[in-house]
């Protein structure tokens, strides 16, 4: 017998049960960008003033351009889950509540799928 | 039910600013910048893809005036969200929550934040100088 009454059960209040793999999805791609980061800013310092021929050097060594998709991958998710606990927190219509929430997981997957390409086709191409 | 528009109780006009509260905002705004700031990184990714001319189109601006301003204020908000990013994960392990030790991190973080973007801008000055 449930410890919820039948209004709560109906109207879905209560516990979830799958909160805690977006906690862990949090806190684990934070931990991933702890390091992806700092190389980050150090690729980043040493492709100061590159035109497309260094970046391209650069990339096509393949630890570069994997750690690049890595980044951009950790990076994209992580903001996805920030920015939608901003909208969780201040967005309080429900319809504008779940739109903005869509909105925001598929614009960071578009922008994480174009990273992603352009690294490879930079990378590869030849 | 209808919405009646009762006064709140005053938060922000009665409490004083303090290190906790105010990292925690400052927490989330760098978040939110650097969300934003995702969407440039995507932006010089794909203008590489797209050749030659786009990617000189993207470093020109990164590095006219207006680009490195916004870089700079993305280079302290990448080091402030990592600092105390680090700072929360070691809440999520349980550690660090007494009021002195919850100061003293802050501080820390806000101090290494800084020095960390002034080292970065230094050595992005260094590259670029020697090129």
């Amino acid at each position: 017998m449930e410890m919820r009454s039948d209004l709560a059960r109906v109207r879905g209040l209560g516990s979830a049960k799958e909160g805690t793999a977006t906690w862990w999805a949090q806190r684990l791609t934070a931990i991933a960008l702890v390091p992806l980061t700092l190389w980050f800013v150090v690729s980043a310092i040493a492709l100061v003033g590159a035109d497309l021929g260094d970046f391209r050097e650069w990339l096509g060594v393949h630890g570069n351009a994997l750690l690049m998709v890595l980044f951009v991958l950790a990076l994209f998710h992580h903001a996805q889950l920030g920015v939608g606990e901003v909208i969780e927190d201040y967005v309080h219509g429900h319809g504008a509540k779940v739109a903005s929430l869509v909105a925001v997981k598929f614009a960071a997957a578009l922008f994480a799928a174009s990273s992603v390409l352009a690294v490879l086709a930079v990378a590869y191409r030849g | 039910m209808a919405e009646h528009r009762r006064p709140l109780s005053p938060h922000l006009q009665v409490y004083r600013p303090q290190i906790t509260s105010i990292l925690s905002i400052l927490h989330r705004l760098t978040g939110i910048a650097l969300a934003a700031a995702s969407l440039l990184l995507a932006y010089w990714l794909t203008a590489a893809a797209y050749g030659a001319d786009a990617f000189a189109a993207a470093q020109a601006f990164l590095a006219s005036w207006f680009g490195r301003l916004i870089l700079f204020g993305l280079t302290f908000a990448l080091f402030y969200h990592l600092c105390n990013g680090v700072r929360h994960l070691a809440w999520d392990a349980g550690w660090g929550y007494e009021l002195p030790t919850l100061r003293l991190t802050g501080w820390i973080v806000v101090a290494v934040s800084l020095a960390a973007t002034l080292l970065t801008w230094i050595a992005a000055y260094a590259v670029a100088g020697a090129m």
